[in-house]
């Protein structure tokens, strides 16, 4: 008797933890017949955007650990990973080797760019997420900038077919033919026609047992700590606002390999607008596989993967068959993806609100039982 | 060298001033291996001054430093942070907790000092890379806890333990650190169940037979007696008295925290008001205040008396007007004037012609970014409407009656300030504290609470504020509340003081009394 | 001589409050003005266009300062307010308000944005009581997921004016509609003082008698009781409350004042610009109306109508004299990244400068 009561208990705690996944499972089994896609196609979009966003998700777990919140600044990252694409496309090294320069050439990038985000963020503790959200804006005006305007007289380029007809600036599309899915079909293997890029995969494993290990050290420890009490954390002598600073240089360069990962398989990109959403899209991806502001695993990561694309690849269709008109379908998931983000920050607020109300609550009682003792 | 004769600590005459006003005065204090020294004394008679001196805390240094001369083993120190006092073996667990509440208990105890085991990264990238050796942590965890002679679960989270096992924590962190030869313990016990507090006794004792020297600062005073080797009482920056433990009671000790020179301990001109009718009735008043928790209140305050309400920190006493005032979550009930109030509604209290001088000047009782203007009308404009226009539909403020209150109040009191359109944020305390006077005053209230309204103000203007407080009660017959720390200024102001202790009044008595029973008073029940 | 090194200080005092950022914001506008007939630009061109572009936003900026004023911070959300007015004003053209004419067409844009704009302010308000602290970042989000939501509503609302839906498929609303004969120039148009009317140039009297009369209203509010109770609700919380003051009700008043404005602010901007933009286009308003009123030298919790207007203008200057003059001296345009630096890089000062009193905890 008391066993079941428990065991429901903790089912409904599961239900309400889990509501947004349970929710997205929901919008999806909907989705399904209505899309009238076949099984065979959606898992093999679904591996491919595995392949292809994975990595740029895993970047946000670290500030998360930090107590930073979502890093909507890990476009920075996205930026430095193309800035990275587009000078290895002009030294014309292609194929995995070209991936592999274009993340080392990210990498300086990332940190510059991730030490002045981390500093500024620093400046703005409790508004992490409004500040790095406009970060990501004030940045891509400066990206704009060096693109746009230094890349050529500044920067050398040499091959025209990158630059603007004017002589300077890069073209809208960059395009990487020529290294298009290296990564994923190097050891690629092809399962009941579904294409599996295994050497990606392997990529996204090894990131996984770095952050693992990463969270047993010293610094992830102390980002722990930074990220329930950075007062305690100072007086016990950790240095707080480095701690903050690296664990977004650490989100920043990660977002930069991701980005590289996900443009190779893309095989071209729009130089000037390919980073701006990736934050939200990953963002929302991570929320929807039941992370919270506070807290995000790995398993939330994959999770919310897999969910959130397979809403994404069924809901034009699903929508073009409720109403004739795929245009819906595409406001919906856009207006899917921000309504997440926007019920995830409200319940992390009001989880904030709720704790310190409780502990208000519970001592009126101890008094109430004290008094009633004291009778 | 280390000279091995000489006492673990020394200190030889400390002085120390904030501002030009003098807090500690020539204290010498010796201590062995080994030595429980209770140190006792009134709320700001200079305990905690002189332990952040020792500990090295940088309120100190940036307040223009110490004079005087501190030995640790015969050798002087001087530190510059609480880490210096660290390396040199001094630890120190503060009265509010210093833990990650998620970590468990052995990661708090070697929090940033974790054993770790070395790993290719950490070569390439720094220590930080390393990882934890979690067995490691754990056994030290519980060597540290063993010091202590408890019994608590290393890995248990913090937040879910009891309070007792909080406090054990923070003392195990301490006892961790392998150069421990001092702790300062204080008020460790204020947070505790009898039997917890018990149990942290006995684990003093069980350090102190591991020659850990112990600071221990309490206001319970017969756990002073019960564990400390000597005791040393302060009053108002000076060491009054130092004496072996085993050679006094608590009534002595109390004499000595109290007890002034002849000069200062008379109270002035007492009225004796017990004819006149209660004006305030509290029963059975609970208050939820964070740290001033207020329990079972009975109270009746006499029309037209100053009442005093002391006690000692932390006991509740400034629990009591918040409450009242519907600041703080409070239950019971409170009747005015014979129609009863409802709590919780601060807006109900001022409508009953009740008014409040908060003790937080700066977060409750001033809108810092605004003008003195503001800051004297508001409450008066929004409460009863004054210093408007009205026309009919919607009231305007009108300027040139804000302006000519606020000047009257800034003479009436004495406000030093470039004008009335002055920002409250730019006023030295003194004066800050005389705006939420007249704040209170512009109210013309019948039932005046002050609380705490000297605090952090200098001499000078406390004594203005004292006055101009007993003026309002004498010329406009205003009963008036007031709540203050410091003993001696409520019964130079008071026809009557209440004592509050353990949440609860403690007794009454005319101001006349002398300074020892309220002393005894204060004492009496702190939890 | 002592009194000059004291007017000094304050002069320093009062540089030092107004942000290095700001100064350089200010010199470099200056600099413009000074550059653009060195360089051959029409400057009374460039100046009209400055006040034309004035009377469009201004009204936008100013809805911004109740919910400063009230401790809500800067309204990301102020969005909500334009989809209130974007019903208001797609209604008014569905209910063929043009026959009472343009005025007519206009103010009944208004009245229909009202009741949307009071009930999305009610609710919107109602949230940001519940997560106080988190105002701006909660406020952005909500902002665009309405702007999502009511992308759909565009094309599923049966809106059938010819001049408003798609002519193939006759069903869902375009992306930009044609104010001409509905409410375009409905208040420029109104006592128009011409500058220079072969390039179609008019100084537009009545936008900015409109702005003026809603900067007095606000003005005056802010002099009432209630409005003062609403600014030190926003000064200090606890201070209000001590006060007897319901600083939630002054917070949700403030809400629906500025989703109010934020409706009218849009119709301005529209019947100013001529054309009515829906679908993600609400998005591109909100950055530079919170900038624009940042640089005219608001804080986070303190804001004024003189902000409202020198930012406006300082805004609109940048926005308005870069392409031409950049273009004219460098050959390039390189206005858009000026633009896009600038005023990010604006919030993002305002938001990293130490608000006191406003700690997370």
């Amino acid at each position: 008797m008391k066993k079941k009561q428990r065991g429901t208990f903790n089912l409904g705690r599961l239900l309400q933890n889990n509501i947004v996944p349970i929710m997205f499972l929901g919008i999806c089994i909907v989705c399904f017949p209505l899309s009238g896609r076949s099984p065979a196609y959606l898992l093999n979009e679904l591996v491919t955007r595995l392949g292809r966003n994975t990595f740029l998700v895993l970047s946000l777990l670290i500030p998360v650990m930090a107590g930073m919140g979502m890093n909507f600044a890990m476009t920075l990252g996205a930026m430095a990973g193309q800035i990275g694409l587009i000078l290895v496309a002009d030294w014309q090294i292609w194929g995995i080797p070209g991936i592999i320069l274009a993340m080392i050439v990210s990498i300086p990038i990332s940190i510059l760019l991730g030490v002045f985000c981390g500093s500024m963020l620093n400046k703005a503790k409790g508004r992490e997420m409004i500040t790095s959200y406009i970060i990501a804006f004030f940045m891509t005006g400066v990206y704009q900038l060096v693109v746009l305007f230094m890349m050529g007289p500044i920067i050398p380029i040499a091959h025209d077919s990158l630059k603007l007809s004017r002589g300077f600036g890069i073209r809208n599309t960059v395009s990487l033919l020529n290294m298009r899915q290296a990564l994923d079909n190097l050891l690629a293997i092809n399962v009941m026609g579904v294409k599996i890029p295994v050497l990606t995969f392997l990529i996204i494993g090894v990131l996984c047992l770095v952050i693992i290990w990463f969270r047993r050290t010293k610094l992830g420890q102390d980002m722990r700590a930074v990220a329930q009490d950075m007062e305690v954390a100072r007086d016990a002598g950790i240095n707080v606002d480095r701690t903050r600073v690296l664990a977004i240089v650490i989100s920043t360069v990660v977002a930069g390999f991701g980005m590289i990962i996900y443009l190779q398989n893309m095989g071209n990109f729009s130089t000037y607008n390919a980073h701006s959403q990736i934050g939200m899209f990953s963002i929302a991806a991570l929320l929807v596989g039941g992370a919270s502001v506070e807290k995000a695993s790995i398993g939330n990561a994959f999770l919310g993967v897999i969910l959130f694309h397979m809403m994404f690849i069924m809901a034009p269709d699903a929508a073009t068959t409720i109403t004739g008109d795929s245009m819906i379908g595409e406001y919906f998931r856009t207006f899917v993806s921000y309504g997440v983000i926007t019920v995830a920050l409200i319940m992390y607020e009001t989880r904030k609100r709720r704790n310190r109300s409780q502990t208000g609550y519970l001592l009126a009682l101890a008094q109430k039982e004290e008094e009633a003792r004291g009778k | 060298m280390e000279n091995h004769n000489a006492p673990l600590l020394e200190m030889r005459n400390i002085k120390k001033d904030f501002f030009g006003n003098q807090v500690l005065t020539d204290i010498n204090l010796t201590l062995q291996p080994g030595e429980v020294l209770g140190l006792v004394g009134e709320n700001g008679a200079g305990k905690s001054t002189l332990m952040k001196i020792l500990f090295g805390m940088d309120v100190i240094r940036e307040t223009g430093g110490y004079e005087g001369e501190i030995l640790l083993n015969g050798q002087p120190v001087k530190f510059n942070s609480p880490f210096d006092a660290l390396v040199a073996g001094i630890g120190m667990v503060h009265q509010e907790f210093s833990l990650i509440p998620g970590f468990t208990a052995a990661e708090n105890i070697l929090l940033n000092r974790e054993p770790t085991k070395k790993g290719i990264a950490a070569e390439a990238f720094g220590p930080r890379l390393n990882t934890l050796d979690y067995k490691e942590i754990n056994r030290r965890a519980e060597a540290a806890i063993d010091k202590m002679g408890v019994k608590i679960s290393a890995d248990m989270t913090i937040s879910d333990m009891p309070v007792g096992h909080k406090q054990f924590t923070e003392i195990a962190r301490e006892l961790s650190k392998e150069q421990l030869r001092l702790l300062i313990l204080d008020e460790p016990t204020a947070v505790l169940t009898e039997k917890e507090a018990e149990s942290l006794l006995q684990s003093i004792r069980s350090m102190a037979a591991q020659g850990i020297s112990v600071i221990f600062i309490t206001h319970r005073l017969h756990e002073i007696l019960a564990v400390c080797d000597k005791v040393v009482v302060m009053r108002d920056g000076y060491v009054v008295k130092e004496s072996p433990a085993k050679e006094i009671d608590v009534p002595q000790i109390t004499k000595w925290m109290v007890g002034r020179e002849v000069a200062a301990g008379s109270a002035a001109e007492v009225r004796d008001l017990s004819g006149a009718r209660t004006i305030l009735s509290v029963r059975k008043l609970w208050v939820d205040m964070p740290g001033e928790t207020v329990r079972n209140v009975n109270l009746d305050v006499r029309e037209g008396e100053i009442l005093g309400i002391g006690g000692l920190a932390g006991q509740g006493k400034l629990g009591i007007p918040n409450g009242i005032m519907g600041l703080y979550e409070a239950g019971g009930t409170v009747e005015f004037d014979g129609k009863p109030i409802p709590l919780n509604s601060p807006r109900k209290c001022l409508d009953a012609s009740l008014a409040f001088v908060s003790e937080d000047r700066r977060g409750v009782g001033l809108l810092l970014d605004e003008s003195l203007e503001w800051n004297v009308a508001f409450s008066a404009m929004q409460i009863q409407n004054k210093f408007l226009y009205d026309f009919g539909l919607f009231k305007w403020r009108n300027e040139s009656a804000i302006r000519s209150v606020t000047n009257k109040y800034i003479s009436d009191l004495q406000i030093k300030c470039t004008g009335s359109k002055q920002k409250a944020k730019e006023l030295s305390g003194g004066n800050q504290q005389k705006v939420c006077l007249a704040k209170a005053f512009a109210l013309e209230p019948k039932f005046l609470f002050v609380s705490e309204p000297t605090r952090g103000i200098d001499v000078g203007a406390k004594a203005l504020v004292l006055e101009a407080l007993k003026r309002f009660n004498r010329e406009n017959g205003v009963t008036v509340v007031v709540i203050s720390s410091e003993l001696e200024e409520l019964r130079q102001t008071c026809d009557r003081i209440a004592i509050v202790s353990g949440g609860k009044i403690a007794g009454i008595l005319p101001a006349s009394e002398p300074s020892e029973a309220f002393g005894a008073l204060m004492v009496s029940q702190v939890i | 001589m002592g009194k000059t090194l004291e007017n000094q200080n304050r002069l320093l005092g009062y540089v030092r409050s107004f942000g290095t950022p700001r100064l350089i914001i200010t010199g470099f506008v200056l600099l413009l003005f000074i550059t653009a007939p060195i360089v051959g630009v029409d400057l009374t061109m460039q100046i009209g266009n400055v006040i034309n572009r004035f009377s469009w936003n201004a009204v936008l900026v100013l809805a911004l300062v109740p919910m400063i004023q009230s401790g809500c911070s800067l309204n990301f959300g102020i969005p909500l307010g334009i989809l209130a007015g974007l019903l208001g004003g797609t209604l008014s053209i569905q209910l063929g308000f043009e026959r009472f004419g343009v005025m007519g067409c206009f103010f009944a844009a208004i009245l229909l944005a009202t009741p949307f704009a009071v009930l999305a302010g009610g609710g919107y308000g109602w949230l940001l009581n519940k997560i106080k602290g988190g105002e701006m970042m909660i406020a952005t989000y909500v902002g665009l997921s309405a702007i999502a939501f009511m992308c759909m509503m565009w094309l599923l609302l049966p809106y059938t004016s010819p001049t408003m839906v798609w002519g193939l498929s006759g069903e869902g609303l375009r992306t930009t509609i044609s104010l001409d004969g509905f409410y375009g120039e409905a208040l420029a148009g109104f006592l128009a003082i011409p500058i220079d009317p072969e390039n179609g140039l008019y100084f537009p009297t009545g936008s900015i008698l409109f702005f003026a009369l809603l900067a007095f209203g606000i003005w005056a509010f802010f002099r009432s009781k209630t409005g003062t109770a609403m600014t030190a609700a926003g000064s200090n919380p606890q201070f209000a409350r001590a006060s007897g003051i319901n600083v939630d009700r002054m917070r949700l008043l403030s809400v629906i004042m500025s989703t109010w404005l934020g409706a009218v602010g849009i119709l301005v901007y529209q019947q100013g610009f001529g054309f009515m933009q829906l679908y993600m286009a609400p998005n591109n308003m909100t950055l530079p109306t919170v900038s624009a009123i940042l640089i005219g030298g608001a804080a986070v919790k303190k804001a004024s109508i003189p902000n409202v207007i020198i930012g406006t203008i300082l805004y609109q200057s940048i926005v308005t004299m870069t392409p031409t003059v950049a273009t004219a001296i460098i050959q390039t345009d390189i206005s858009e990244v000026i633009r896009m630096i600038v005023s990010n890089g604006m919030i993002l000062y305002a938001l990293t400068r130490d608000m006191k009193g406003e700690g997370s905890r």
